[in-house]
Order: C-alpha cells, then structure tokens, then sequence
C-alpha cells in the first residue's frame, strides 16, 4: 500500500510494502486511539491516498518543495570533519538549508496541501524543538490557516527563539503544564484537540509516530530526503554511501533518509538516539536502546515505560529528542537487524556541536549534533574510501541559548 | 441464567423499568483510601454498575479533569495490584454490582494481557473498557477474555459507521457505551436532540444494552439521556467534585449526594416511560 502513497521520480528502488493495509509495521504500529478517533484517521487515510497518486496535488508539492522550501537540499563533503575523523568520508545532506531551518518543513508543507484539499480551515501541531511548530505556522500562515501548536512548559522554557518565531507567523503557541512538560504532554494535547474540533481541524503531526496514517504518511512526504540523496549522491560520488547516520526522536527525519535506501542491503544504517546522561540510568530518550514494547500515541512501539506501563520522564539536552515512545518503521528496522541504532549523550552531542560549527562554519541543531558525534566516531572506524552520508536535519541557531546556558555564558 | 454480573444488572434493569446509572471514578482518586468507601457509596446512592479508572501516566482521550485525577493518583502511589485490591475489598461487601475496569493499554500489557485479565477477574472485575483498543485492534484482548466471564466494552463515536459498529458487534459484550459527543471526557454539553436517532442506529445492529458518556454533568441531561439510551455514565462531573475533598468522608459524602441527585433525576423518567427502557 505505500507503493500507492509513493511519489514516483524513477530513481528509487522497489519500495518495502510496509505498513500493511492496517498500518502495521510487523507486530509495530497500528491505530491504537480511541473510537472517537477513527472516523478522523480514516478520512485522513483516504485523503492521503487519493492525492498521493494524483498528478496535479503531486506537482504542487514538487513546485513547493522546490520554490518555497528550497529543495532539492545539497550534499556537502565535510573535509575538515573528515580528516578529523581519520577515516572514511563524512558527507552531510543539507536540510538545515531548508527555508525554516530544518527537515520538518517537507511534512509540513505536504499536510497543509492536504489540509487544504480536505477543506479543513484550522491546522494544529505539537511541537518538541519548536522547528516542527514552526514549519507548521510557517505553511498556515502561507495558507492563511489558523493554526495553534501545543508545546510543553519546560520546552517553551527551552526554545524562546521559536516560540516567538511561531508568534510572529500568526500561530497560538499553547503551553502544556501536564506530565513531563515536554513533547509527549504535547502530543496528548494535540489529540484531544483533534478529537475536540474534527470537523474543521487537520491535525499535522511532527513525526513518524502516532496513529497510521502518520507514521506512513510522514515518513513519504520526508522520503524525498533518502530519494534527493541517493540521486546526487550516484551523480556527485557514485555508487551508494557505505552508511547512512541520522538522529531519532521520534525518526522523521531518519526515516525520510533511510526508507529509498531500504532495499540497498549494502547501505548500513544508523539511527542516534539521544543517551543523554547515560543508558545506565533513567536520564536518557533511548526508547530503541534501553526501552521495551508497548503502546504509545496510537501505535505499538518501543518506549520507555516503568514496570507498571506508566510512561517515564525522559531526558535530553536536545527538546526534538526528548521523547519517550519512537516512529513505529523505527521498530521494525531493529527487530529485523535492517537499521542499527546507538545512543549519544548530552556531552557528546555538545561537543561535536562545537567541533562541527568550528571545523565545517555549519552550527548543527542540537538534534542533528548527535548524528554528527556517532558519525564521526563511525567514519573513524572505516576506510578512507567509504563514506558516511551524515543527516544534518536542522541548523542550530535556536539552540545557542541552551548551549550558553549550559557553559553559564550570559547571551 | 447469565453469569456476568453485568448482564444480570442490565436484565434487572430492563425488567424494572429503570434506567442504569454508571458512575466513573479513578481508582486512588481523590485519596487511595477513599475509593472503596466512595464506591459503596455511590451504589447506596443509587449507581446500578461503576466504572473505575485506571490511573495512566498518559490518558490521550481523555480531559484536564480525568487527567488530574489520574495524576494524583500516581503521584499518591497507585498502582495495577491497588486497584484489584480495591474491587476485591469492595466485593467482600457487595457481590451484586458490576465493576468496570477503564484504562489504557500500556499498563495492561506491561502486566502481560492473559494475567491481567486473570488478576481483574480474580478481583471481581466483570468488564474492560480499553480506551486506546478500538475493535481494529482487539484480537488479543479478545482471545484472553475467552472463557473469562469478563466483558470487552466497546466506545461507539457519533462518528462510528455502520461497517465499523458491525466489525465491533462480535467482538463486544456487556453493553455498548456510546460517547454522545466529539471530544474528550468531561469536555462540551451533549446534544441531547441528536441522541436518539443515533441510538436507534446502534440498536440496529446490537440487541446489547446501551450507555451513553462523556459530556453528561447534570441530573437534567442525566434525565434527557435516560429518555432514549438504558444506562447513563458520567465521570468528569463526579471526578471534579470529588477533586475538591480534603479527606476521605468528604469525598464519601460528596460522591453520595452526587448519585442520589443523579438518581433522583433518572427514577422520574423511569417512572414517566415505563416499559419504553424494557425492550427485552
């Protein structure tokens, strides 16, 4: 069924048939939501489909991604990460040069277009970072959609610079005060919201995650990420990288990588999740490392949970990774040894900020600062005719408050 | 004759004439040691089934006040075994009165589903509501609940189509509890004008019972919807006043007072339409 969802340029392999015709990723995923839901996500499903393999909703999508996101997105040779590293290539994909800042902009503009051909009026989001709040405010305001975006407490706290941004662009910035205060509370929020006001609201989710259609849906409108790379990168180099690396919250931008590169056996994955203080503790987001099955946001997936299924509090330097369940392909992947994925703590995502920044002049989101630690410590281990091809989802300008605060530097 | 607790008390009811009063309320909530008190008062005020809630650390359908309450609840260290604790300590009083289980599926799993469902049964607990497993993803439940003389409650939205409502129909048991309004818990006023052609609509598919919740907060809508639906389930209204108690014979008296207002409002309808509810 996604091969009906898929945007055909002829340059992609034989998409893996996944989810199933009930959104099922092997035993992940699914619509774990309440009846009062169902109805919502079936009319999402439909629409999905219909405009998916339509001519004329496709070539405003290209004509989109191409004229106000920016795209197609670079690849860029790191050289000075490279010879750092003392291995093999280190080659970013730009989505920091996305208008707005980062990967999440492909999914947003492709909802709205859907948002609108549904007819709805009103778009919500929850947002972790606040770039997937952002990209959505973005493409409302273009649109001339209301929109809200729900944002935990602690990350508004965390993410002033978007917050405002958000602001500027016409969108309600809703803070959320229950549980951890953080991306999941959000995204609880955002669901009773669309239970609320379904008849008029389209809800655009941030990530692979939630209810099917989502994290199929997301995942193809962030494909063109892998089906972008894997063009230039037979042009620019030849062949096919040796290893894909991207960082995992929740997976979008991971996904958008891998899925064109799933059936090329020979192309190694890795997905970085956020350790944060470090896998032997509680203080971490590595739902796929340290975590176990379960349910979560409308699907079955890894998540951390305790021994009595009440969700924990994460922690991560990073508000994008700060999530406690993951994109339920993400799961998949693992179960079936197709994607690896690793943890990088706070310390490391810090450092290899700053080496990135100062080597390469390119500030990473604190998200990205973790592909960037596990890539460099990848390439160390491999030839110097293998290459890394690193996601450098979204830039850090937002994240200059933190990383002051964190070295107690008044800004 | 039937086994299940639930099916004998809407037999009862059916044949009495009179319309089901379902109060929910979370388990450890407002204090853990309220609960089992506030349950038995909620029957001798005039509840015919309760539904308690299982605290979750994430409760997606549901509104602030249900939330908060599932918070507090935690945070005074609910947990899966309390609440079995809590049904079976109130089955030592009460053999009589269906208790419902309504909660989330984590929790569930993370006990392992076959000894979930032994443990509630155990307890005394005669029906599941799971409220993130619609009839799409019940296979499993469904398989543990065989043989366990425990009902699987199914939500029906004022979304729900008719495909959908006859998938679920083999699946339910016990009664169909329909939400009469879109939203979350606690949330708008229903519309009681829309209710009863909606209710029809499920009575052809399903010869169960039928309760309607979400969005019922006063004896008068209480009365409205008993004109057409057999049971009437309210949660956020009770839970909010019971939010405001201080100590665990407050909360008794407040909960008392709630149902005997709620079936005071529900008695004169059952006594304006006799019969109309005894459709078995």
């Amino acid at each position: 069924m996604a091969d009906a969802a898929t945007i055909q340029t002829g340059d992609a392999p034989v998409r893996s048939p996944l989810p199933d015709a009930r959104g099922h990723f092997g035993p992940f995923g699914g619509r774990f939501v309440s009846e009062t839901l169902m109805a919502a996500l079936e009319e999402l499903e439909a629409a999905w489909r219909r405009y998916s393999s339509d001519p004329e909703f496709q070539a405003e999508l290209d004509s989109d991604l191409a004229h106000f996101v920016g795209r197609p997105s670079p690849l860029y040779l790191c050289e000075r990460l490279t010879e750092h590293a003392g291995g093999a290539r280190i080659v970013f994909k730009r989505e920091d040069l996305n208008h707005t800042g980062a990967h999440k902009v492909n999914s947003t503009v492709g909802q709205a277009l859907l948002a609108r051909a549904m007819g709805k009026k009103r778009v919500i989001a929850e947002t972790g970072a606040g770039q997937h709040g952002v990209a959505s405010a973005t493409v409302a305001a273009r649109m001339g959609m209301e929109c809200v975006v729900y944002m935990g407490a602690e990350d508004i706290r965390r993410q002033a610079i978007n917050v405002f941004r958000m602001k500027l662009l016409g969108a309600e910035v809703v803070p959320v005060e229950s549980g951890s205060r953080t991306l999941k509370d959000a995204l609880n929020e955002a669901m009773r919201d669309w239970v609320t006001n379904v008849d008029d609201t389209f809800y655009i989710l941030g990530t692979v995650a939630g209810p099917h259609p989502y994290p199929a849906m997301v995942r193809d409108f962030n494909a063109v990420v892998g089906r972008e790379a894997r063009r230039q990168f037979q042009e620019e180099y030849g062949g096919l990288p040796d290893a894909l690396v991207a960082c995992v919250g929740g997976g979008s931008n991971a996904i958008g990588l891998f899925h064109p590169f799933i059936d090329d056996e020979r192309v190694a994955m890795y997905g970085v999740e956020a350790a944060g203080r470090g896998l032997s503790g509680l203080d971490h987001a590595a739902s796929l490392c340290a975590g176990q099955v379960g349910v979560l946001h409308g699907s079955r997936t890894y998540l951390l949970d305790d021994e009595a299924g009440q969700i924990r509090h994460t922690h991560s330097v990073s508000a994008g990774l700060d999530y406690p369940g993951v994109g339920p392909e993400h799961s998949w992947l693992k179960d079936i040894h197709r994607a690896h994925y690793v943890g990088i703590t706070d310390d490391e995502a810090l450092e290899a900020f700053h080496l990135c920044t100062r080597k390469e002049g390119i500030m990473p989101a604190l998200e990205s600062a973790h592909a960037v630690a596990y890539g460099l410590k990848l390439a160390a281990t491999m030839s110097p005719d293998q290459t890394v091809l690193v996601n450098m989802s979204g830039r850090g300008d937002k994240d200059i408050h933190t990383v002051a605060d964190l070295e107690g530097i008044e800004v | 004759m039937t086994a299940n607790r639930i099916d004998r008390r809407f037999g009862e009811l059916a044949a009495a004439g009179r319309p089901g009063l379902i109060p929910y309320v979370t388990a450890g909530h407002p204090a853990p040691d309220a609960t089992v008190q506030i349950m038995h008062r909620l029957v001798a005020g005039g509840a015919d089934l309760l539904e308690l809630g299982v605290p979750f650390s994430d409760v997606m359908a549901d509104g602030p006040v249900i939330q908060n309450a599932c918070q507090r609840a935690l945070d005074a260290g609910m947990t899966l075994d309390r609440v079995f604790d809590m049904v079976r300590a109130f089955r030592e009083d009460d053999g009589d009165t269906p208790v419902i289980l309504m909660g989330y599926m984590n929790p569930i799993e993370r006990r392992g589903l076959d000894t979930f469902v032994e443990q509630a049964r155990a307890a005394g607990v005669d029906g599941l509501l799971i409220v993130d497993c619609p009839s799409d993803e019940a296979g499993d439940t469904r398989a543990a609940l065989a043989g366990q003389q425990m009902h699987q409650i199914f939500l029906v939205a004022p979304t729900t189509t008719d495909s959908r409502i006859e998938r679920m129909v083999p699946l339910a048991g016990g009664f169909v509890y329909y939400v009469s309004l879109k939203g979350v818990t606690g949330s708008a006023a229903l519309d009681a004008d829309a209710l009863a052609p909606a209710i029809e609509r499920l009575r052809a598919h399903t010869p169960l019972p039928v309760a309607v919740g979400f969005g019922i907060s006063t004896p008068a809508q209480a009365a409205d919807v008993a004109r057409v639906a057999d049971a009437v389930v309210i949660g956020s209204a009770l839970v909010k006043a019971l939010d405001g108690c201080d100590s665990a014979e407050a909360a008794v008296a407040v909960a008392g007072e709630f149902a005997e207002g709620m079936r005071a409002a529900l008695d004169a309808v059952g006594a304006a339409s006799t019969g109309q509810v005894a459709r078995a």
